[in-house]
């Protein structure tokens, strides 16, 4: 009963995406929209991705990674090499740029998730930006100067990527595995006790985590024509970190909405970058201060729609703190 | 697949010429790297000691250091005050800011939790960077030359420049003067018992939050020394030059052993040291990224540092 229902609804909503993106690529190729907020549009979707992506390290695994724009950049130059230099195809691109981040992802995970709290931070933070700089360093992908790459990146490519992270990953949470890694952030030594092999599914978390900044690399790169190792900097990272902490840790609805809000926010203050990150900042420290546990808490949007009919929340709490 | 840049440091290195010439390119890197690793240390101090006593990575005292630049930048130009002048307003007013950073953005979340006073101070950090780039814009300054009239010297043949000189002076007089103040003066009493058990100290009547705020004034007040020393070594300043170097030491924090002091002064040096070696043997677009390299080895190895103990973990 209870899942048939669980069942319907996920029909429903995917249902309605694949309704949403035909009309919005009606609405593209018609010409209705002029370019400037298909750009915008194109950003959003890659924000999204970032932002559920990292709701999964930081939100539901509660594993504080602050270098989210490391494999962001791996994805970018894997898909740039995969189009740009061996002529393959953007399909093609897209999955060895997610596959060469998850890689990357094990790599870094095995080694650092063994560590705690503001060591794991500072350990991924250093990731980011020896990536950065390995890319510097090597003249294949162009150095410093960067690397021009064709425009490919479509709406049926970015929506079908969004929708796949956003499906991957509320299903991980539902499952044994999401279950696992609920239990590690919400107590990591209970959760040994209790028999789940924290470093396992913290690296699993991560590996995944990893794979879909790495898509999102892909489009990322195929939608700005020139990708540059300074475009992956720690101020990267710290874009993805504050769409998850706005949005509210543990909340995929509240990282999607922070997504789309914080996306349309920044591209109107587009000719005042400095503001822009004063306002950014501001709003980090503030909501800190006054709500440390972010718009949407851990609650997630359907808990509001069902508000009135019953006040069950198995994985709800009351949403007063933060994660980890 | 990794075709070789065209510019490498060794191509200018005579090394057929005999050891003597690569010796002593190998003596001035290391006193590069000692005068670098130094301010690295200084930074590490304040990271170190602020760790140490509210738990917390204070993101924004590699910002602290950019004002410190700034303010030792506008005292010498505009006000036309020599070096020392110059050093101490900008210590005085760099301490001053690190206790203004502390009462406002992290006092209210000592009781919360350790990611939200985390994302509060990289908060702050990029607060203060891009509050500056409002203010005065992102151009960068040149620090005046010859603030201070040293003649370099040569010892065993290799010329030492007199500011190299001056900043190990600058820095092992003021580590001196910390190591005094932590172990001999009563407020040092108070941080470490603060440091040591929080709870036990507010019982012995230690005001903790004065000892707290003594401990970022101290910090802060190393980092803008680090900053007019820096700026005068490297000539150039700008509002997003404390990201690096503060990153960096807090890796040399972190190599030493975390709240432990003498193993960010050791931390600092070392790590500055491998950088000039790392740049000597002719990789110095590398040198950026080894800091981290040794940051994610030292993790995964000795997470404690050189210096720490294991503390086990108690449930």
């Amino acid at each position: 009963m209870k899942s048939s229902k669980h069942a319907k609804g996920f029909w429903l909503s995917i249902v309605l995406a694949v309704i949403f993106s035909i009309v919005m690529q009606f609405l593209i190729s018609g010409g209705t929209l002029n370019p400037f907020y298909v750009n915008t549009l194109f950003s959003i979707g890659i924000n999204i991705i970032l932002a559920v992506s990292l709701h999964l390290i930081i939100g539901i695994t509660g594993q504080f990674s602050i270098g989210h724009a490391g494999f962001l950049a791996v994805g970018a130059y894997m898909s740039a090499i995969v189009t740009m230099k061996l002529a393959l195809p953007f399909p093609v691109a897209i999955l060895a740029a997610g596959m060469a981040a998850a890689v990357a992802g094990l790599v870094i995970g095995i080694p650092t998730l063994r560590l705690r709290g503001d060591y794991l931070a500072i350990a991924t933070l250093g990731f980011g930006e020896i990536m950065r700089i390995v890319f510097l360093n090597i003249d294949y992908v162009g150095g410093a100067s960067g690397m021009t790459v064709t425009h490919l990146t479509t709406w049926p490519w970015v929506i079908a990527c969004v929708l796949m992270t956003i499906i991957v990953i509320v299903n991980f949470t539902n499952s044994t595995h999401g279950r696992a890694c609920l239990s590690i952030r919400e107590n990591e030594i209970a959760a040994d006790a209790m028999g789940i092999n924290t470093t396992y599914y913290k690296v699993m978390a991560f590996v995944i985590g990893a794979f879909f900044a790495g898509v999102a690399g892909a489009l990322h790169a195929h939608n700005f024509y020139i990708i540059q190792p300074g475009n992956f900097g720690f101020l990267k990272s710290f874009d993805i970190l504050i769409l998850v902490v706005i949005g509210g840790l543990g909340s995929m609805s509240g990282s999607v909405f922070a997504a789309i809000l914080l996306t349309i926010i920044s591209t109107y203050l587009s000719n005042y970058p400095e503001l822009r990150m004063v306002i950014y900042s501001l709003v980090l420290v503030v909501m800190m201060l006054f709500r440390p546990q972010g718009l949407m808490g851990t609650k997630e949007i359907t808990a509001f729609l069902k508000m009135g009919k019953s006040a069950k929340g198995g994985s709800h709490d009351d949403g007063k703190h933060t994660t980890a | 697949m990794f075709p070789i840049p065209i510019f490498r440091d060794w191509e200018f290195i005579p090394i057929s010429n005999g050891g003597s010439a690569f010796m002593e390119q190998l003596i001035q890197q290391l006193v590069n790297g000692i005068s670098l690793g130094s301010i690295y240390a200084l930074i590490a101090l304040g990271y170190t000691m602020v760790y140490g006593i509210v738990k917390l990575i204070n993101f924004a005292h590699g910002d602290v250091f950019m004002v410190g630049a700034f303010i030792g930048f506008y005292s010498i130009t505009v006000f036309h005050l020599g070096f020392f002048p110059a050093l101490l307003i900008s210590m005085a007013a760099c301490a001053i800011f690190g206790v203004l950073i502390e009462r406002i953005a992290y006092k209210p979340l000592r009781n919360a939790t350790r990611i939200a006073a985390l994302i509060t101070a990289i908060g702050v950090s990029l607060f203060i960077e891009y509050g500056t780039i409002y203010i005065r814009g992102a151009q960068p300054e040149a620090y005046p030359n010859g603030i201070v009239p040293l003649k370099s010297i040569e010892i065993l043949g290799v010329k030492i420049s007199g500011q190299s000189l001056l900043i190990l002076a600058v820095s092992i007089f003021l580590m001196i003067l910390l190591q005094f103040i932590v172990h001999k003066t009563k407020i040092g009493k108070a941080m470490r018992a603060v440091s040591h058990d929080q709870d036990a100290a507010k019982l012995m009547g230690i005001n903790v939050n004065n000892t707290i705020s003594a401990t970022f004034a101290i910090g802060s007040a190393l980092a803008g020394a680090a900053g007019v020393v820096f700026g005068m070594y490297y000539t150039k300043i700008e509002p997003l030059m404390g990201i690096i170097p503060g990153l960096k030491a807090f890796v040399a924090a972190v190599l030493g052993g975390i709240g432990i002091l003498p193993g960010a002064m050791a931390g600092g040096l070392l790590l500055g040291v491998i950088e000039a070696l790392v740049s000597a043997a002719g990789f110095s677009l590398w040198r950026d990224g080894v800091a981290f390299v040794v940051l994610i080895l030292i993790l995964i190895f000795r997470p404690a540092g050189l210096f720490g103990k294991n503390v086990r973990e108690k449930v």
